[in-house]
């Protein structure tokens, strides 16, 4: 870990010019930490963006529910408004973590953290390649231990997978991610919002975020869903990444779905929505019967490596248990 | 003195300093112009070492010296209590990866840590022997490597029922909260070391022998120790290295291993793979036990994990059949963690006795039952004491073992299994002494090197003196972490209270003595007064037959000694996961007379706990190309959280007083607890999905894929 120079930022302003200066932000802390210590990132300034108020609450604007990039992930999880309109972003921020870093780790942050991948986690000097730390070296994982890599969107640079549990919630409520840069504001889709290796050719590339843009907030549409529900699995109940996790919102007529959304966690370098699954899912009898072979028939289309064949099935049915609760079905 | 009962359910005497952060630990030492140290390790797991470029590194802010191996003393090859034999700088093999290659020292921790980042380390790597590609061989030396009682052949060939299987677990690290570290400082010839340790007595023939200097100059003092479980049992390199850097600088060195650095610099319980076959006639009666161990070592250092214990000891086969092999790779060196031997052989026999029962068609208690050891199975001494059918039966009934049917299979998407296991541990007794002070006040002070790791040994050793001397434990105090006060056993291997414990009765009722034959015990404090004597000073020991320093099962004495105990669990198991919950566990047990049932208690819901873990979630995995473990991180390591852990652990002991033992009638618990559990949940989880999973931890994936 070497010096770096800190300054606080006093306005939105203030803190993208000094990201156009190549300062790192900082607001709880939980994430950056550990690249500085493992020597992830190295950055020269770190810029504090914590004191920022405005980027901080939670609102109804109209049709939309706001959450500003600063809000900590406990203050989302325990909001009546987020628990009424966005029940799925709220139950995977409680199920992030530990209480303690909830309290400090915000939603901004959150869908930046980078990848868990052990390999991608060596303290520096790197033991292995890793084309994330060291572009072009290679990845380790592929023929290594990769029973927590990807089953979609994968290559063989790169098999990491996305950890957030908020972002799989958010991208599964169609939010929208509100950033700020020097051109100004502008939102992006947090189904789109992460990059996979597929699609970008470079495992370094991970967000449509620019190295001179901040994330202010996020807008979560709001009404139409009827139920939601975040299903988090891991092998300890708390304090733990999800080894799969899978967000869905369904609306009902009588016990048919109308409408459903759904998107698989720490499958791929992004949340993993179903699309063709929840148009096949319209018109669908709300239960177990229905849901399963449409799931099934969806999860077909993933590709795991040599050791994580379970993730399938995995998430398939985490998938099918979120649509379930969301549904209100048992 | 007057007759004082003192409730045995006292809270903890440190309990205090240690919520409100008093406590202090060797790392809070600060000596006038100490260094910090920072090892940096090879990187690679298998090589030779060309050379380390420590320029860069020298010339950073705050760094006060990179020392190499041409900086350091040559280091002679070491022998136990030491855990390695060779020490790391003794020549240019790399052995494993992390094997320390420089040492920086700093003004600072961070300026030693940005050393560390400079030092450029040249080396030239080989392919690292990985676990399952190591050269097998026989276990030698001083370890029970070979056990043969009986015909397993002709018991095989006429059994009735078989059962041939294979038991595996992970290797797994102890991962103690407070890190391994040392603090050196001499004073000319004199070393003084503040030390994280379990048995700081051991430190100094180690310390004396790698450094040639004289064992009556060292002096070791620990502090309260952050927790150990076997990790802080033997000697480490780091204690020695910490020596070495303070006398090659000049300075006093402060070498506290950085969370990463444990992984490698100190050991870890290795990787096991046990293979269990019994032999039984139709009715589940055993005929034969044969068990073959193979543990992982390092390349050049040994460590057996004598797991074939657990069949040595438990069961009455008339025919026995033991063997204990390691298999070389390129790590570090294991040890013995929480809970050793037994912990692994009761893992592999255990589940062994439930797939035995399951073949059979019986309860896996009745088959327990039927294959009890009225006497040692090894050599057919009588038992010191043994409540272990007790047990059994009182473990049952709190959890309604036999009635376990008529329970719900379901819980919302949980199918719920039930299992149980025996849980045992040997008594390993050590000698020891302890003093104890009465002074004309009425005040006791208790002195004895023993050490505090957390398991409330220093409470237990006040309140037997405050029993023995009929005053209040609020009047005692002890004394402990200290090599100049009275030796005495390791703090490891369930045997403190026992040990130590008794000593310090006998030093008390010295102290009753020499009041007698002064004829003051009538009213001894006004007498001292009257007899103008401050203090009187009792000695007590804790002696073995043949001044052996070391027993494991009541050798030299007419009595076979062990721990015994029952484990139920309830698990709940998500089909569509594979993902396990613990919902309530009873566990019984037989260990003599316990001196605190509020520490005892705690001691064995911290190894069930313990146990959920490694039956669950613990697993250091070697990385199978590079041969370093995977992750050297805490965030890659699942240990049991609060919300793993169901309220209802239920644990109760059965009321004993073993005087073959020790003086005060106890026998060990600290390890016992976590014996057992993990074949227990196994058996659980084939009970509630029916799929048998012999590979630990029982991940998710196993369970669903099973």
């Amino acid at each position: 870990m070497r010096d770096f120079a800190y300054a606080r930022a006093d306005s939105r302003a203030s803190a993208v010019e000094a990201l156009a200066d190549r300062a790192a932000p900082i607001a709880g802390g939980t994430e950056l930490l550990n690249w500085l210590r493992l020597g992830i990132a190295a950055p020269e300034r770190i810029v504090d963006i914590g004191g920022l108020d405005e980027l901080h609450g939670i609102e109804r604007r109209g049709t939309e529910l706001y959450i500003g990039a600063l809000t900590t992930l406990n203050e989302i999880g325990e909001d009546p408004l987020v628990v009424d309109h966005a029940g799925a972003l709220a139950s995977a921020c409680l199920q992030a973590a530990s209480a303690q870093v909830r309290n400090r780790a915000t939603i901004g942050g959150n869908v930046l953290q980078r990848t868990r991948c052990a390999y991608f986690r060596a303290e520096e000097p790197m033991p292995w390649p890793c084309n994330k730390r060291s572009p072009g070296s290679g990845c380790a994982a592929l023929a290594g231990l990769h029973e927590r890599s990807a089953i979609f969107g994968w290559t063989e640079d790169c098999v990491a997978v996305q950890p957030s549990d908020p972002a799989v919630a958010l991208a599964a409520l169609d939010a929208q991610v509100e950033v700020v840069g020097p051109a100004g504001p502008r939102t992006i889709l947090m189904s789109e919002f992460h990059l996979t290796p597929h699609e970008t050719g470079d495992p370094t590339r991970e967000t449509q975020l620019g190295p001179d843009e901040l994330i202010t907030g996020y807008r979560i549409p709001v009404g139409h869903p009827d139920g939601q529900a975040y299903v988090k699995v891991r092998e300890r109940a708390s304090y733990e990444y999800a080894i799969v996790s899978a967000a869905a919102a369904v609306t009902l007529v009588g016990n048919q779905i109308a409408t459903a959304r759904v998107a698989l966690g720490s499958v791929a370098m992004r949340p993993w929505r179903l699309p063709g699954a929840e148009a096949e899912l319209v018109g669908a009898q709300m239960d177990r019967a229905a849901i399963q072979p449409i799931i099934e028939s969806a999860m077909s289309a993933a590709l795991p490596l040599p050791h994580n064949g379970f993730k399938v099935t995995m998430a398939g049915n985490a998938a099918v248990r979120a649509l379930l609760a969301a549904g209100g079905a048992r | 003195m007057t007759e004082t009962h003192v409730d045995p359910a006292v809270p903890r005497v440190e309990g205090t300093l240690k919520l409100t952060g008093a406590a202090s630990y060797a790392a809070d030492r600060r000596p006038e112009g100490v260094l910090y140290a920072v090892l940096v390790g090879a990187p690679v797991a298998a090589g030779r070492l060309r050379g380390v470029d420590a320029d860069a590194a020298r010339a950073l802010p705050g760094v006060a010296a990179v020392l190499t191996a041409t900086d350091l003393p040559e280091f002679p090859e070491l022998s136990a209590p030491s855990a390695v034999t060779v020490m790391p700088f003794t020549d240019d093999r790399i052995r494993y990866e992390g094997q320390p290659v420089a040492i920086v020292l700093g003004d600072s921790i961070e300026a030693a840590e940005a050393g560390r980042s400079a030092v450029v380390v040249d080396c030239e790597p080989e392919a690292p022997v990985v676990i399952g590609s190591g050269q097998r061989e026989p276990a030698s030396g001083d370890d029970p490597v070979v056990f043969d009682k009986g015909d397993v052949d002709a018991a095989r060939a006429q059994a009735a029922v078989r059962i041939e299987q294979t038991y595996v677990q992970a290797a797994r690290h102890h991962h103690a909260m407070e890190t391994s570290g040392t603090v050196a400082q001499w004073d000319g010839d004199r070393l003084t070391l503040w030390d994280s340790v379990q048995a700081s007595a051991t430190v100094i023939p180690v310390v004396s022998s790698a450094l040639s200097v004289d064992a009556e100059n060292v002096r070791v003092v620990a502090p309260h120790t952050g927790g150990g479980f076997g990790s802080k049992g033997f000697i480490w390199p780091h204690e020695i290295l910490a020596a070495a850097a303070a006398r090659v600088a000049g300075r006093p060195v402060k070498l506290q291993l950085r969370r990463s650095d444990q992984f490698s610099s100190v050991g870890y319980q290795p990787w096991m793979e046990q293979t269990i076959r019994l032999a039984a006639d139709a009715d589940g009666v055993l005929l034969g036990v044969e068990h073959e161990v193979i543990n992982n070592a390092g390349m050049v250092d040994t460590h057996v994990e004598p797991a074939t214990e657990a069949s040595k000891s438990l069961y009455a086969a008339p025919s026995i059949r033991l063997r204990q092999l390691i298999e070389r790779v390129s790590l570090n060196v294991p040890t013995p963690m929480r809970a050793p031997v037994e912990g692994p052989g009761l893992w592999a026999l255990e589940s062994a006795m439930n797939e035995l029962a399951e073949a059979v068609g019986v309860d896996p208690l009745d088959i327990r039952l039927a294959n009890f050891a009225e006497t040692s199975p090894a050599d057919g001494r009588p038992w010191s004491a043994n409540g272990l059918r007790a047990a059994y039966e009182e473990g049952a009934r709190r959890y309604g073992w036999r009635e376990r049917q008529s329970r719900p299979r379901h819980d919302g998407p949980w199918r719920i299994g039930h299992g149980m296991a025996t849980c045992s541990m040997g008594s390993f007794r050590f000698p020891g002494a302890a003093r104890v002070r009465l002074a004309r006040d009425g005040s006791v002070v208790v002195e004895s090197n023993v050490h505090d790791i957390g398991s409330g040994v220093q409470t237990a050793l006040s309140q037997i003196a405050a029993e023995e001397l009929g005053v209040p434990l609020d009047r005692v105090e002890i004394r402990w972490g200290d090599t100049d006060l009275p030796r005495t056993g390791p703090t490891y291997g369930s045997s403190t209270t026992m040990g130590t414990g008794s000593a310090v009765a006998a030093a008390a009722r010295d102290v009753h003595k020499q009041l007698a034959d002064l004829g003051l015990d009538a009213d001894p404090l006004d007498a001292m007064e009257r007899a103008d004597i401050d203090e009187l000073v009792g000695e007590g020991a804790f002696a073995l037959p043949d001044g052996a320093q070391m027993n494991g099962d009541g050798q030299g004495t007419p009595y076979a000694m062990r721990t015994w105990g029952a484990i139920f669990v309830e698990v709940g198991v998500d089909p569509d996961f594979g993902v396990l919950r613990l919902r309530r566990a009873v566990g019984v047990y037989s260990a003599g007379r316990i001196v605190n049932p509020i520490t005892a208690r705690a001691q064995m819901t911290g190894g069930i706990i313990w146990g959920w873990g490694k039956a669950t979630m613990e697993e250091s995995d070697q990385e199978p190309v590079y041969g370093r473990w995977l992750a050297k991180n805490l965030s890659n390591v699942a240990v049991p959280v609060n919300a793993d852990i169901p309220l209802d652990l239920d644990v109760s002991f059965i009321d004993e007083f073993d005087e073959a033992a020790s003086l005060i009638g106890a026998r060990g618990i600290g390890e016992l607890g976590a014996t057992g559990v993990d074949a227990a949940v196994a058996a659980a989880v084939h009970d509630a999905v029916g799929v048998r999973v012999r590979d630990l931890p029982i991940l998710p994936w196993k369970v669903l894929v099973g």
